[in-house]
């Protein structure tokens, strides 16, 4: 379970971080939110809980809004999708 | 946009997470082991109701610890990784509370604590402890309770912590040229029993040649209080606990908050007054860190007044001595088993692996660390490891109310890092005498400035954890990116 990064339509990207456990998923949030344009959407899929508290910090810290939070019923597995400001 | 994968849950809409109905019967049977355990055990003898406070004891911590996302490595790493102060508040709230109570327990005569030496040992200890924990992703307490939401990769840490430690320890041959020699005239002039072999073991010689050469007291008995309740809340905590950790929250907030607080709430400024409301909303960020840090401070100072309670009501100054009036074995040969009698890690996980180890046929009982002190005790007669053990529990029970269980398998990527990290972990913890938990929780807020001491060497190598990972991650997600316009 390699981290994937793709693009799924215009201005917006896709993150699969699932398997890895901190501080993966949150540095690898952060350095694709650092490259990505004003506007641009990241969803981010993780399934490790302890990263879901950091990037949502992460986010409110620098300003980027977090635009959904899905959960997978009964998994811990996240969608976020996250508007870079 | 990709549509959503079906039977999801949009968990800003949901006000109250509902647990699969498999989860709680789950949830149930976990609970249900350790009681089980507990009752059974008691049935058998009455006297392993001390072995049921460290299990329950342990089992509150697990909860509390996956509730809050409670970590240590978490508090450092998120700091300097991505900004995050977090975790590093709750920890400080945390140590604020058991400090009060600790000195509350102190003052009653309760209390079971001993504070460590001071020396530079506790910084580099904590140094590779601390550069550890960040390949490994979670502190000792962050692994063990990420093993109770089902990472195989915090498994991995645990065990490799675990053995790591009785490497260190068994350590001689070659090893014993890294020695001083003034370590070694040390050691030897402490007529030690042969059969501990003191100077064919680095580590015995680092305990007995310089350790045991320093000198250990709270900060009360630094001062001088003689009286009891001054020592206790002013010396150990006012002094030692509550004003370090003020001094701490407010670098955080001035470095890693204001800015942020200030910017999102666009109020007139009223000086000292907004600030105020900044540095109380940095504190109150997080609800469940928050909680957590609250519980975890409130029971581990519990946690001593009851295990001494105990020793005073059966009797004991050790649990060896319940283990030889059981006609059980692998005592140290004071008799003793480690038996701190408060929130601990590290040492008991290396005992269970000195029990696997001794069963492969490796003598590790000539060691001052598992011969004289310690011991090797069955892990399932090892109280400690019981708090250890129910700390997963804990945390499994608390992770499957909330659907965050899973069996996550690691990629090789991460279990090598789980690995290569636990081995430093499990280094940093025996030069430490202690992990986050012994060297730093349970230290600082008993009075115990070398918690200190170790917390610096755990910052530092915290510190050089995150950068080697912002390159590492920068580099892979570089990567991944290049063949995009970004």
């Amino acid at each position: 379970m390699a981290v994937k990064f793709e693009k799924i339509g215009d201005g917006a990207y896709k993150l699969d971080v699932q398997g890895y456990v901190c501080p993966h998923p949150q540095l690898y949030t952060k350095k694709g939110l650092e490259k990505m344009k004003q506007g641009d959407i990241l969803e981010v899929v993780f399934d490790n809980p302890s990263s879901g508290e950091s990037i949502a910090a992460m986010c409110q810290a620098q300003g980027n809004e977090i635009v959904s939070q899905e959960k997978e019923a009964g998994k811990p597995t996240m969608h976020w999708r996250i508007r870079k400001s | 946009m990709t549509s959503l994968p079906c039977n999801t849950v949009n968990v800003d809409t949901a006000p109250i997470v509902v647990t699969e109905p498999r989860n709680v019967i789950r949830a149930f049977m976990v609970l249900g082991f350790f009681a089980l355990i507990s009752l059974g055990s008691f049935a058998v003898d009455h006297r392993f109701i001390y072995y049921s406070a460290y299990l329950w004891f342990g089992f509150t911590y697990g909860m509390s610890l996956q509730y809050g996302r409670f970590c240590m490595a978490s508090a450092i790493r998120d700091l300097f990784a991505v900004g995050v102060p977090r975790m590093a508040v709750g920890i400080m709230i945390a140590v604020v509370l058991f400090s009060l109570v600790s000195a509350f327990v102190t003052v009653a005569g309760k209390s079971t604590f001993h504070p460590s030496p001071i020396g530079l040992y506790s910084v580099i200890g904590g140094l590779i402890f601390g550069i550890g924990m960040i390949y490994t992703g979670g502190c000792a307490s962050g692994s063990l309770y990420k093993t109770g939401e089902g990472s195989v990769a915090a498994l991995l840490v645990v065990l490799s912590l675990a053995f790591s430690q009785v490497l260190v320890v068994d350590a001689g041959g070659w090893f014993n040229h890294l020695v001083p020699m003034a370590w070694t005239q040390s050691t030897i002039a402490n007529n030690l029993p042969a059969v501990i072999t003191p100077t064919n073991g680095w580590y015995d010689q680092f305990l007995a040649g310089y350790i045991w050469n320093l000198s250990a007291h709270t900060v009360g008995e630094l001062l001088g209080f003689t009286n009891a309740v001054y020592a206790a809340f002013i010396g150990n905590s006012l002094i030692n606990s509550i004003i370090p950790a003020a001094l701490i929250l407010t670098g955080i907030y001035i470095h890693w908050y204001r800015k942020a607080y200030l910017r999102d709430n666009k109020t007139e400024y009223l000086g000292f007054r907004t600030e105020l409301a900044g540095f109380w909303s940095m504190i109150t960020a997080s609800k469940r860190t928050a909680i957590a840090g609250l519980v975890l401070g409130v029971a581990a100072g519990l946690h001593m007044w009851v295990m001494q309670g105990l020793q005073q009501r059966l009797g004991i100054s050790n649990a060896g001595e319940l283990l030889s009036g059981m006609g059980f074995s692998g005592l140290s040969i004071q008799d003793t088993i480690f038996d701190p009698g408060y929130f601990y890690i590290t040492t008991q996980e290396a005992q269970g692996a000195a029990w696997v180890v001794q069963k492969l046929g490796f003598n590790v009982m000539d060691t001052i660390f598992f011969g004289l002190d310690n011991g090797v005790p069955n892990p399932l007669l090892n109280p400690v490891l019981w708090m250890s053990i129910a700390l997963v529990g804990g945390s499994a029970v608390m992770a499957l109310l909330n659907n965050e269980f899973k069996f996550k398998m690691p990629s090789p990527e991460i279990a090598t890092w789980a690995i290569f990290g636990g081995i430093l972990m499990g280094i940093g913890a025996r030069v430490g005498l202690g992990c986050n938990i012994g060297a730093f929780f349970a230290t600082v807020t008993n009075g115990d400035p070398s918690g200190w001491l170790f917390c610096l060497g755990m910052t530092v190598g915290g510190f050089i954890g995150v950068k080697f990972f912002n390159w590492w991650i920068g580099r892979k997600m570089a990567k991944e990116m290049a063949v995009f316009d970004l």
